[in-house]
């Protein structure tokens, strides 16, 4: 209970920074909604310099949170990019300057479906307006302008994040001078809204859900929101990194139990994944984050075409997939690159051997690694940043 | 695309790499086919400014070359240059991987709409050691330059000088240079009568563009 309190405070009260944007300073939505006030959450790392052209936005996916090089306050583990981010890290604090915020409708203290509603003093829930990628873009630039940062010297992310990358190079071509989407796609495949309708799904049919005012009703969807994780949980790995790690190994027994215990190693996984999650995550958040991404199909913000979206793009990208990524497969990504050829842009790809499936972008995967720092170490040289000062 | 691994052929492979290099105007926008680890593309990039993009079918040398800092993407000359725009390119190069595509004439007719100016470098089949191993050896040739037996080689459309002079005509393009260099890597000279590049040239590299086309 003590770590489900901690995560509802995160809501109101973040363990981070924060920018409020009054009711004068409305965000307009994609839905056609005037959103205010908007509370921005989020953490720096590093030092902005005096041009203010070494800033980095990393941009988390579906389920994370601004908190992508330090402990996160709830759960204690460390930040969802510790291995990318971080003094001598790809992603270099001695150098870069970066910024994460939590998204819009998330629940770690930007605004979303659990923050209070100020018309009626209660929270949001289903009367929280249903926001894009783009709207979440939106309020990023928001937090830019408000840091004075003109220029982005990169915006990096994968899968939810990489979308926003995608969205962030195609709406602000000028204030992108790089790029790194990961595990990514311009739209969201059918297969993938219809893994996050089962998701919603098992979220609504919770009875504690309470047509999403389980705050207002002193409830928690925790069930439906515990098997909605599981069952995404299982399209972020692969057969083979299942297979590997757990097989058909039972779970502190010999035989079998004819029964509906956790027989196996990997349904236990799935229930702690499921019940770990609930204590960090709002259902309502679950459902308008899954929603944003469904939504998001580039191309037809442009007339079909997607490289009209970086038409005369001076943006460099590095486009990043994974060769056993079955959510965001690596086929996605190259319709990203293709596009950018078209559109001239300057693009790299690779496409990283792995088994480890979609999560592969939060793992330790040196290739990964390597290209990331080749890649940002060019375009620093191309931005005229000066080499990191040499840590003792 | 073929890689270039074997080190015994590193010292002529420079030369056939800085005679191209030496085609191109600094400051040009380029795109190498089959760029490899990004050779070419990183001795245009530091000695002559230009701006690079590559394209390697093998992904360790698509890694080697970003993690180098080079604008690279996975992909092949068969299937990945329908992407590319109309004149979205100053030059561009495919070096030793004309003969390793499946369709010659229709990569061909994409470099010459994707770039003002194509450089294509080839091993010339026509050299008078292929064509003394098959006269009288009656056996494919296997040359330093082509050390690969018949049924282990990427190369599927082997041609020779005067075999890509002539689908050049085809194509209406026009030939601004022919460099041809001997077995040792020396050039021959450059008032050379075809028939003479195509007995004694090795390797041939080719300056082309569109044809009916002003500067």
């Amino acid at each position: 209970m003590t770590s489900r309190t901690a995560a509802y405070r995160q809501v109101d009260k973040p363990d981070s920074e924060v920018v409020r944007f009054g009711v004068d300073d409305p965000l307009r939505l994609d839905c056609g909604v005037d959103l205010a006030p908007l509370t921005v959450a989020y953490q720096t790392y590093g030092t902005l310099n005096a041009e203010r052209s070494n800033a980095i936005l990393a941009c988390h996916a579906l389920t994370g949170d601004q908190h992508v090089a330090n402990r996160h306050p709830v759960t204690g583990k460390p930040g969802w990019w510790d291995l990318m981010v971080g003094p001598g890290k790809p992603i270099d604090t001695n150098r870069f300057f970066v910024i994460c915020a939590n998204v819009l409708g998330s629940c770690m203290g930007t605004t979303g479906p659990s923050s209070i509603d100020p018309a009626t003093g209660q929270a949001y829930g289903l009367n929280f307006p249903v926001v894009t990628i783009r709207d979440m873009v939106r309020a990023q630039a928001k937090l830019i302008d408000h840091l004075g940062i003109e220029t982005l010297f990169c915006v990096a992310g994968g899968s939810m994040g990489g979308m926003q990358v995608l969205q962030w190079a195609a709406s602000y071509p000028d204030r992108v001078f790089s790029a790194i989407p990961i595990a990514t796609a311009a739209r969201h495949s059918s297969q993938n809204i219809a893994f996050h309708e089962v998701g919603r799904q098992a979220v609504m049919a919770d009875p504690d859900w309470r047509g999403g005012r389980y705050l207002i009703e002193g409830t928690r969807p925790s069930k439906g929101l515990a098997v909605a994780r599981m069952a995404a949980h299982i399209t972020y790995l692969s057969e083979e990194a299942l297979h590997r790690k757990f097989g058909r190994n039972l779970q502190d027994r010999e035989t079998v139990t004819f029964g509906f215990d956790a027989d196996f190693q990997i349904e236990s996984y799935l229930r702690h994944q499921g019940m770990t999650f609930v204590d960090r995550f709002d259902a309502n958040s679950y459902l308008y984050l899954t929603r944003a991404m469904d939504y998001f199909d580039l191309a037809a913000d442009y007339g079909g075409t997607l490289a009209n979206a970086f038409r005369d793009s001076r943006t460099r990208f590095c486009v990043v997939s994974f060769t056993s990524d079955w959510l965001f497969p690596t086929e996605g990504n190259r319709q990203v690159v293709h596009a950018l050829n078209a559109a001239g842009a300057r693009v790299s790809f690779v496409e990283i051997e792995t088994d480890r499936g979609h999560d592969a972008f939060l793992l330790d995967e040196p290739e990964m690694f390597a290209a990331i720092r080749g890649f940002l170490e060019s375009a620093a040289r191309a931005r005229g940043l000066a080499a990191p000062v040499a840590v003792p | 695309m073929t890689e270039h691994t074997d080190p015994g052929q590193q010292q002529t492979k420079r030369v056939d790499l800085l005679l191209v290099a030496e085609m191109i105007a600094p400051g040009s926008r380029v795109l190498d086919v089959g760029c490899g680890d990004g050779t070419l593309l990183r001795i245009l990039e530091n000695r002559y400014g230009i701006d690079g993009r590559g394209i390697e079918l093998s992904q360790r040398g698509v890694n080697e070359c970003v993690a180098k800092g080079l604008a690279v993407v996975q992909g092949d000359a068969d299937h990945d240059l329908d992407d590319y725009p109309d004149n979205g390119f100053d030059y561009v190069i495919l070096s030793q991987t004309v003969q390793a595509t499946r369709n010659p004439r229709v990569v061909l007719g994409h470099l010459l709409r994707i770039g003002r100016r194509a450089i294509v470098s080839f091993p010339n089949f026509g050299h008078w050691r292929m064509r003394w191993q098959l006269l009288f050896e009656g056996r494919m040739p296997v040359t330093e330059h082509l050390p690969m037996s018949w049924y282990d080689t990427p190369n599927i459309h082997f041609c020779t000088i005067r075999d890509f002079v002539s689908l050049v005509h085809d194509l209406e393009a026009r030939i601004e240079r022919t460099i041809a260099l001997d077995s040792r890597g020396r050039r021959l000279p450059d008032n050379a009568s075809l028939s003479r590049l195509n007995i004694f040239g090795e390797q041939a590299i080719f300056l082309l563009r569109r044809g009916g086309e002003a500067d």
